[in-house]
C-alpha cells in the first residue's frame, strides 16, 4: 500500500501518498506535474533526470520517491527566480549550449552543483563536472562555454556584492 | 528598426531556447490526456525462432490491465510496416507490427499490454508466456549470403535482399593502365543512434470527428501521417500527426515504426488515449541502427598519386526487415564513392544481406560517412604505398575550382566548390609543416604523434523529387496577420537544429521586422500544409528556400497594395526598405508594412481584382542537390604502452554555403564531429553469435562524454550554392561525414612506425595496443 511522503519542491511543500516502488522522477513528472525533468535511460547513466536533492545533484530515475521523504528538491522549473533566468540558464542560451534540449535541464543542474563547489572551474573541471550527463547534439563545447559564461557572470556579481 | 540591420549571418541566440532552459517545453512523454492508459510491449528474446504460442491469460487478469493483443489479434487490422525505397528486385519481407508465427530479431514486438498506469503495464508484460522454437540465428552478413546459411525469410530462399550496382567510365581500362593497385578491406561498424529522448507515442481517437491524433517523436510528421493512414485504413485527412518537442533524431526518427501504428490502433479500439514510451533498452533493440557495411575497395593508381579508378564491393547489413529507407542508404555510399576527387572510372556493387538483427537505416550522414571513410582511408593507404604525403595525393586528385559544376563518375553534378582552398586553410591553421617536423622529433623520443586528414564533399539538401521516394521539395506558408505579425508554417520538422530562429532571421530581413514579430510553426499536420520533413541536411537549403519563396510572393502583393494605397499607378516606382514602402521619386510618400497588412485584411481599398488577406504558400523544388565540402585535421598522440589515444588538436574547415546563423552552424559541426569521434574510437553495436545485442545499454555502448572530446577549432569558407537563391548548402551532417576518417587516419599515422597499415573501428586502446605489439 501507499506511504505518505512530504517534500519541498522548488520552495513549495507537497504531501502525497505514493507507492513504495514509485521512482522519484515519475513522482516529479506524473504526480506533481513538473515535466521539465526528463527520462533518458532509467539506469542513472545519461543524467537527463538530474535534480538537486538537499543541494546535491542526483539522478531521480534511480531513487524512489519515498527515499526523498522530508527532502528539499530543486528541479529545472525552480531555477529562475521571479522570471529572472539563472546565470547558467542565460549561459546556455547565449552560448547555444543546447539543441534538442532533452538533456538540458539535467545538464544545467549538474552545472549548478559544479559551480557551487568550484566557482571558477577550468575547461577540464567543467568537462569532469558534467561527465555524468550525456548530450548527443552539441558535442559539449558550447556547454563548456555556457558554464564558463555563468561562472564569469557569478564572479562579477559576487564582486559587486562584496564592494 | 535601425536602417540596414540584418539578421541573416549573425550569431543570434535561439528563440526556441527559453522554453527549453526553463523546463516548460513539451516532449511526447509530457503529454497527458484525460482517461489516458499506458501501453507496454513484450519483445522477442530470441533472434530467430518460431512462435508456437503466446499465452496472455495471466496478463489479461493482472491488476489494472485493460487489454492485451498479440500479432494474431491485429494482423487483419493493421497493415505492414512500410519501406519507401525501391530498388530493382528488392526483396521485401512482410513486416507485421506484432510478430506472427516467427520472430526475426531480438526486440521484435510480439504482444502489447494496455493498463491503467505504466508500472502495471510492465508488470503484466512479465506475465505473458511465449512458446518459442529457437532457430539458428544468422548474425554475420557475410555468412548470411554464403552457401548453406539458415534462411531468415523462407519465402525468398536467400538472405540476399538486393544487389545494386553503379558504374561510370571504364573501370577495366583504369585497372589495366594502373601502375599500382591498392586494396583494403574496411568495416563501417553498426552504430546505434541514441537520441537522448527515446521514441514515444500518444494517440487519441475522437469518434465524433472520426479523427485520430498521434503525438510522436518524429522527423517526418506528414510522411508519417500518409503511411499511418494506409496502415490503419483511415482517410488521410482523419489522421493528425503532431511532432511536439523532439529530443534528437539523427535519422532514427526519420521512419515509420510499428509502435506508431499500434498505439494509434489501440486508441481507436479501446476508446481511450494511449501512451507508449520506449525504454532505453527498447531504444537500443528496436529503433533503427546505422552503418553496418563491409567493403572491399580497390584503387587503380598512377605512381604520381593520380587515382584512375575505384572498385567497391560492399555488403550492407540490412537487419531482419527493411525500415522506411533501409535499402537507399548504401546507394548514397555509391553515389558519393569518388568524393571530392576527379576519379573518372568507378564501379560499385552493394549486396544487401538480411541478418537476425534490428534494421539499419538512416543514421546521421546515412551512407555518406561510409563513402568518405572508405575513400579517405584509401587516400592515406595510397600515400603510404607510394611514399607520398597524404596532402599531395589529395591535391593531385581534386578538380580545379573552375571545373564546377563538376560531373562525377557516379552521375552527379557537384554545384560549387574549392577543395584546394579548404585543405590549404586547414593545413595553415593546424601548422602542418611544423607538426610533421615535431612528429619526426617525437618519434626519436619514443612518442607517437599522428596527423590525420580528411577532405570531403557531401550530398545535401535532399533533394530533387525524382531522387527521393516521396518528394524532395519543401513547403512554407508566410502568413502576415492583420497586426503585421508574421506566422511561418514550415513543412520542415526541426528537432534541435534551430529553424525557429534561422527561418525567423530570413523573414525579419526580407520584411524589415524584428525577430520577435515572427513565429515559426512546425510539426502539426492539422496546422501546417503538407511537407517533407527534416533530414539529409535539407531543412534550411530546401525548407528555408521555400520560406524565401513565399516571402517573395507576399512582398509582391504587399508592394502592389502599397502602390494602391499611395495612389501610385506604377508599381515599379514603389520601393521597400526597412519595413516601409515608399515612392522612389518621392520617398516622403510612404506607408509601413504594418499599415499595408492591416489594409489587406480590412479590404476597404484594394486594387481591382486583388484578393483580401496577405499570405502565400510556396513549394520549393530544388533543381539539384547541394554539395558542401571541407577539410578536417585531427592531431593525436598514441601511447604505445597502453594504446590510449589523446587528442592534441582538432581543426575543421567547413563550407556549407551561405551561413544564416554561425552560432547554429558551429553547433551542428561540433555535434557532428563528436558523433564521428564516437564511431572512430568508442561505439560499436555488438551482437553475439546467437543474435543477442551485447551492447544493449549505455553501460556497454559508449557514446562520447564531455571528457572524451577535445577542443574543436572550427573555421569556415562560404561558397554560395547556385542551386537556391539563399546560396545555402546544409550543415547537419558535415561533421559526421568528415571527422571519422580524420581521426582514424591520425591514429594510424601515429602507429605507422610499427608497420600497422589499417585497423577497423572503433579504435579502442586494446585494439591499438595489440596491433602495436603484434607488428
Amino acid at each position: 500500500m501507499g506511504r505518505t511522503i512530504e517534500v519541498t519542491i522548488n520552495g513549495t511543500r507537497y504531501r502525497h501518498e505514493v507507492e513504495p516502488r514509485l521512482l522519484l522522477v515519475h513522482y516529479l513528472r506524473d504526480v506533481v506535474g513538473l515535466t521539465g525533468t526528463h527520462i533518458g535511460c532509467e539506469t542513472s547513466l545519461c543524467g537527463a533526470c538530474t535534480v538537486l536533492l538537499n543541494g546535491a545533484a542526483v539522478k531521480s530515475c534511480t531513487l524512489f520517491a519515498v527515499q526523498a521523504d522530508g527532502a528539499e528538491i530543486m528541479t529545472i522549473e525552480g531555477l529562475a527566480e521571479d522570471g529572472q533566468l539563472h546565470p547558467i540558464q542565460e549561459g546556455f542560451w547565449q552560448k547555444h549550449g543546447l539543441q534538442c534540449g532533452y538533456c538540458t535541464p539535467g545538464m544545467i543542474l549538474a552545472a549548478y552543483q559544479l559551480l557551487s563547489r568550484s566557482p571558477d572551474p577550468s575547461e577540464e573541471e567543467i568537462r569532469r563536472g558534467i561527465e555524468g550527463n550525456l548530450c548527443r547534439c552539441t558535442g559539449y563545447q558550447h556547454i563548456v562555454e555556457a558554464i564558463r559564461y555563468a561562472a564569469e557572470k557569478q564572479r562579477v556579481a559576487r564582486g559587486a556584492r562584496s564592494e | 528598426m535601425p536602417k540596414g540591420k540584418k539578421f541573416v549571418g549573425e550569431p543570434i541566440p535561439r528563440v526556441e531556447d527559453h522554453r527549453l532552459i526553463t523546463g516548460r517545453s513539451q516532449y511526447v512523454d509530457d503529454i497527458v490526456r484525460p482517461r489516458m492508459a499506458y501501453a507496454a510491449i513484450l519483445r522477442s528474446i530470441y533472434a530467430h525462432a518460431r512462435v508456437k504460442a503466446v499465452h496472455v491469460e495471466n496478463a489479461r487478469r493482472a491488476p489494472g490491465v485493460i487489454a492485451v493483443f498479440t500479432g494474431e489479434d491485429v494482423r487483419e487490422a493493421i497493415g505492414p510496416v512500410p519501406v519507401a525505397s525501391r530498388l530493382p528486385d528488392l526483396k521485401v519481407p512482410k513486416h507485421p507490427v506484432l510478430a506472427v508465427e516467427k520472430v526475426h530479431y531480438v526486440g521484435e514486438p510480439i504482444a502489447v499490454v494496455v493498463a491503467e498506469d505504466r508500472y502495471l503495464a510492465r508488470d503484466a508484460v512479465d506475465l505473458i508466456e511465449v512458446e518459442y522454437e529457437p532457430l539458428e540465428a544468422v548474425v554475420d552478413p557475410e555468412r548470411a549470403i554464403a552457401e548453406g546459411a539458415p534462411i531468415i525469410h523462407e519465402e525468398f530462399g536467400t538472405n540476399v535482399a538486393f544487389v545494386w550496382q553503379l558504374s561510370g567510365g571504364d573501370i577495366e581500362r583504369a585497372f589495366r593502365e594502373a601502375d599500382l593497385v591498392v586494396s583494403q578491406r574496411m568495416v563501417n561498424q553498426r552504430l546505434i543512434p541514441v537520441a537522448m529522448e527515446p521514441r514515444g507515442v500518444v494517440a487519441e481517437y475522437l469518434p465524433g470527428e472520426g479523427q485520430l491524433t498521434v503525438w510522436t517523436s518524429t522527423q517526418i510528421p506528414h510522411l508519417l501521417r500518409t503511411q499511418l493512414a494506409a496502415m490503419l485504413r483511415l482517410a488521410e485527412n482523419r489522421v493528425r500527426v503532431i511532432a511536439p518537442e523532439v529530443g534528437g533524431g539523427f535519422g532514427s526518427k526519420l521512419n515509420v515504426y510499428a509502435e506508431e501504428a499500434l498505439v494509434g490502433y489501440l486508441a481507436m479500439r479501446l476508446g481511450r488515449p494511449i501512451k507508449w514510451i520506449e525504454t532505453r533498452r527498447e531504444n537500443f533493440l528496436s529503433t533503427i541502427h546505422g552503418r553496418g557495411q563491409i567493403a572491399e575497395v580497390e584503387a587503380a593508381v598512377k605512381r604520381d598519386g593520380t587515382v584512375l579508378g575505384l572498385r567497391y564491393k560492399i555488403i550492407q547489413d540490412v537487419g531482419a526487415y527493411h525500415q522506411l529507407l533501409t535499402p537507399a542508404i548504401p546507394t548514397l555510399t555509391g553515389l558519393m564513392a569518388t568524393g571530392p576527387y576527379k576519379i573518372p572510372n568507378l564501379h560499385v556493387q552493394v549486396i544487401g544481406a538480411f541478418t537476425n538483427k534490428m534494421a539499419t537505416d538512416a543514421y546521421r550522414g546515412a551512407g555518406r560517412p561510409e563513402a568518405t571513410y572508405l575513400l579517405e582511408r584509401m587516400m592515406d593507404r595510397i600515400a603510404g604505398e607510394l611514399g607520398l604525403d597524404p596532402v599531395e595525393v589529395r591535391m593531385r586528385n581534386f578538380p580545379q575550382p573552375e571545373e564546377f559544376p563538376f560531373p562525377t563518375a557516379s552521375g552527379l553534378a557537384y554545384d560549387s566548390g574549392n577543395y584546394q582552398q579548404a585543405l590549404r586553410r586547414a593545413l595553415e591553421i593546424v601548422g602542418y609543416e611544423g607538426l610533421r617536423q615535431e612528429q619526426q622529433q617525437l618519434r626519436q623520443q619514443g612518442r607517437y604523434l599522428g596527423i590525420g586528414i580528411s577532405t570531403y564533399v557531401e550530398i545535401c539538401a535532399l533533394g530533387p523529387s525524382p531522387a527521393l521516394p516521396a518528394g524532395g521539395w519543401e513547403s512554407a506558408t508566410v502568413r502576415v496577420e492583420p497586426t503585421g505579425k508574421i506566422t511561418v508554417l514550415t513543412g520542415a520538422s526541426p528537432h534541435g537544429q534551430g529553424q525557429e530562429t534561422s527561418f525567423a532571421q530570413i523573414v525579419a530581413d526580407e520584411l524589415g521586422v524584428e525577430l520577435a514579430d515572427v513565429r515559426v510553426v512546425h510539426g502539426d499536420t492539422a496546422i501546417v500544409q503538407y511537407g517533407i520533413g527534416t533530414f539529409g541536411s535539407r531543412a534550411t537549403a530546401v525548407g528555408g528556400t521555400a520560406v524565401y519563396g513565399a516571402l517573395q510572393k507576399v512582398k509582391e502583393k504587399a508592394t502592389r497594395l502599397a502602390a494602391h494605397l499611395l495612389g501610385e499607378e506604377n508599381v515599379a516606382n514603389v520601393a521597400f526598405e526597412d519595413g516601409c514602402f515608399f515612392l522612389k521619386d518621392n520617398p516622403e510618400r510612404r506607408v509601413t508594412f504594418q499599415e499595408v497588412a492591416l489594409a489587406a485584411y480590412l479590404a476597404k481599398s484594394l486594387p481591382p481584382g486583388m484578393e483580401p488577406g496577405l499570405e502565400a504558400t510556396y513549394f520549393f523544388e530544388p533543381s539539384n542537390f547541394t554539395f558542401p565540402f571541407g577539410a578536417h585535421i585531427a592531431v593525436v598522440e598514441v601511447d604505445p604502452e597502453t594504446g590510449d589515444v589523446q587528442f592534441r588538436r582538432y581543426v575543421a574547415v567547413d563550407d556549407c554555403g551561405r551561413v544564416i546563423n554561425p552560432l547554429l552552424v558551429d553547433g551542428q559541426v561540433h555535434g557532428g564531429i563528436v558523433q564521428s569521434l564516437g564511431q572512430a574510437l568508442l561505439e560499436e553495436a555488438v551482437y553475439d553469435e546467437n543474435g543477442q545485442l551485447v551492447t544493449g545499454e549505455l553501460t556497454e555502448y559508449a557514446i562520447p562524454k564531455a571528457t572524451d572530446v577535445p577542443w574543436l577549432e572550427t573555421d569556415r569558407m562560404e561558397t554560395p550554392s547556385p542551386v537556391n537563391p539563399l546560396g545555402v548548402k546544409g550543415v547537419g551532417e558535415a561533421g559526421t561525414i568528415a571527422a571519422t576518417p580524420a581521426i582514424v587516419n591520425a591514429v594510424l599515422d601515429a602507429v605507422a612506425p610499427f608497420g600497422v597499415r589499417h585497423l577497423d573501428m572503433p579504435l579502442k586502446p586494446e585494439k591499438i595496443w595489440r596491433a602495436i605489439r603484434g607488428a
